[in-house]
């Protein structure tokens, strides 16, 4: 079991502050850290792998320092954002190479466990420059993993993987964190971290903005209410079906269509296609209309 | 062989930067067997074939490519993470790295310049060329390899030193010559063999302690970058 503690971690780059004044306690389990683009995710994640140096305060793993201490990557590994992996190796080539760089003693069987892991043995001696996005991941995760860390960080490890993709690495990092790892990952889209379990730490603008259990604070999230424009063959007709709808809390009849307020996200978009369907109207457009990032976040921090 | 040296050396060759390597020790060569085949004084062609393409520019240029790419270019793709994210001290990444830009600068360079010593003089001419430039090979690499560290254009920074700093500033401000990594090199192979065909403007003692300073200080200077290495983050 490894903590990794920050203290009153802030960094600067000139007059620009990224990451301000942020202490946490991370322990086993899985933790999502979550924020908008810009808000100094990747930034924090440098700092705790050793990356970064803090401007102010401090990172330790097990009260040494992340900083200047390879040591530390005995028991840490980092998958970074940036899709760099040696396009030229296969992805055997590549997590051994990552278990002889830490002298581990059965090189070639930790990184068939890796692999394994990451159920990627069909592929293992494919080049991963002809892997596709998702398998490319999971070949850095194995490569991470292949020492057997006792923390794991991940930075947007879902970017650019379809829904079966992440349920797979969501899976897999669960599997982890319930074997008594410590697993932090960031991601800046909200529906990506749906089926996380653990706890969560929201960022917004460099400081630390929520924190605490998944689920309340997924009910904030899902309790907000939701706007969406919708047009179909029939606006009235649909309008007059949607009002009696328990999750729709209003709906605006335009010129340009139908503005339509729900009080449930699932809910709402469960029921319009079955609505429509039975009043047999064709829905043309539906779009959610305030779904920025920004508008979310900001609504947890008020919340 | 260790796991830093293979992957740096699977890298280097697995680049197609790596094909620029060839043509300027092939033109070395070429100059040198054209020149003899033709007849030419050897103290006509000597000065600027040896030293004016082969010292000034084909070892210089060959180490400033792999150099900068031996580290440089895992830093820029991002690939350097794999390689830091490890439990090993810096200087078991940096040595191997330096070694491995050394060694393949010393062979692609001694060899063209062996050849061109013997036709232009003699085997020992060849030999001195061939050693003074692996000893260069050394002292450059470090230096390069710490420039990759220390500044995000080390192939421009490197390229300017060259040749502004040895080739055109050598020329009008003697004193240049001192700090001159190429004059070092000629130094050496003028003292294993003494010819009319190489200038030194430095003393042996001088280009002696000086190489050993550079390559030692710049690989000490690396090793030190490399503890420290930042990674940008997205707001920066």
């Amino acid at each position: 079991m490894s903590t990794l503690s920050l203290t009153g971690v802030s960094r600067w780059y000139g007059n620009v502050v990224a990451v301000n004044d942020i202490s946490m306690a991370l322990g086993p389990g899985v933790t999502g850290l979550l924020g908008p683009n810009g808000a100094g995710k990747t930034t924090l994640l440098h700092m705790m792998a050793g990356f970064l140096a803090p401007s102010r305060g401090t990172v330790t793993l097990d009260d040494e320092p992340t900083w200047r201490n390879p040591d530390v990557y005995r028991r840490l590994g980092l998958v970074s954002e940036r899709e760099a992996v040696q396009g030229f190796l296969t992805a055997y080539e590549f997590v051994l190479a990552s278990a002889k760089l830490h002298r581990l003693p059965d090189p070639a069987a930790a990184a068939r466990r890796a692999i394994d892991l990451v159920e990627l043995e069909s592929a293992q001696d494919r080049r991963i420059g002809t892997y596709s996005k998702g398998m490319r991941q999971r070949a850095r995760v194995a490569a991470a993993l292949v020492h057997e860390p006792q923390v794991l960080l991940l930075d947007e490890p879902f970017n650019g993987m379809d829904p079966r993709q992440r349920l797979h690495m969501m899976q897999l990092l669960h599997t982890l964190g319930d074997a008594g790892r410590t697993i932090l990952f960031s991601s800046h889209i909200l529906e990506e971290v749906e089926q996380v379990s653990g706890t969560v730490q929201v960022m917004v603008a460099g400081r630390l903005a929520a924190s605490g259990d998944f689920r309340t604070i997924r009910r904030l999230m899902t309790n907000r209410p939701h706007v969406f424009a919708v047009r179909s063959t029939d606006d009235r007709a649909l309008a007059v079906a949607l009002i009696a709808e328990a999750s729709v809390s209003g709906v605006e009849l335009e010129p340009t269509g139908l503005t339509v307020r729900a009080g449930d996200y699932g809910a709402f978009t469960r029921a319009l296609p079955r609505i429509a369907l039975s009043k047999g109207i064709r829905v043309r457009q539906l779009v959610p209309s305030d779904e920025s990032l920004e508008s979310v976040f900001s609504y947890l921090v008020e919340a | 062989m260790s796991t830093v040296t293979w992957i740096t050396a699977r890298g280097l060759f697995g680049r197609r930067r790596f094909l620029l390597l060839l043509p300027l020790p092939l033109v070395l060569l070429g100059l040198a067997v054209l020149c003899r085949s033709l007849g030419v004084d050897p103290r006509e062609w000597g000065p600027p074939v040896l030293v004016g393409l082969g010292l000034a520019v084909v070892l210089p240029v060959v180490a400033l490519i792999i150099g900068t790419g031996v580290l440089g270019a895992e830093i820029d793709d991002g690939t350097v993470v794999h390689i830091l994210t490890k439990p090993l001290p810096r200087w078991q990444i940096v040595l191997p790295k330096l070694a491995v830009a050394a060694g393949v600068t010393a062979v692609t360079v001694a060899v063209p310049l062996y050849v061109a010593g013997v036709l232009a003089s003699s085997v020992r001419l060849g030999l001195a060329l061939a050693a003074a430039a692996a000893l260069g090979a050394l002292a450059y690499s470090a230096f390069f390899l710490a420039l990759s560290l220390v500044t995000r254009r080390p192939v421009l920074l490197g390229l300017v030193y060259v040749l502004i700093w040895e080739g055109l500033l050598g020329n009008f401000v003697s004193g240049t010559k001192v700090l001159s990594i190429q004059q070092y090199v000629i130094a050496l192979a003028d003292r294993i063999a003494p010819t009319g065909l190489l200038e030194a403007s430095v003393s042996v003692s001088v280009a002696s302690v000086m190489t050993a300073l550079v390559s030692v200080g710049f690989t000490v200077l690396a090793i030190d970058r490399l503890r420290s290495f930042s990674v940008a983050g997205e707001t920066s």
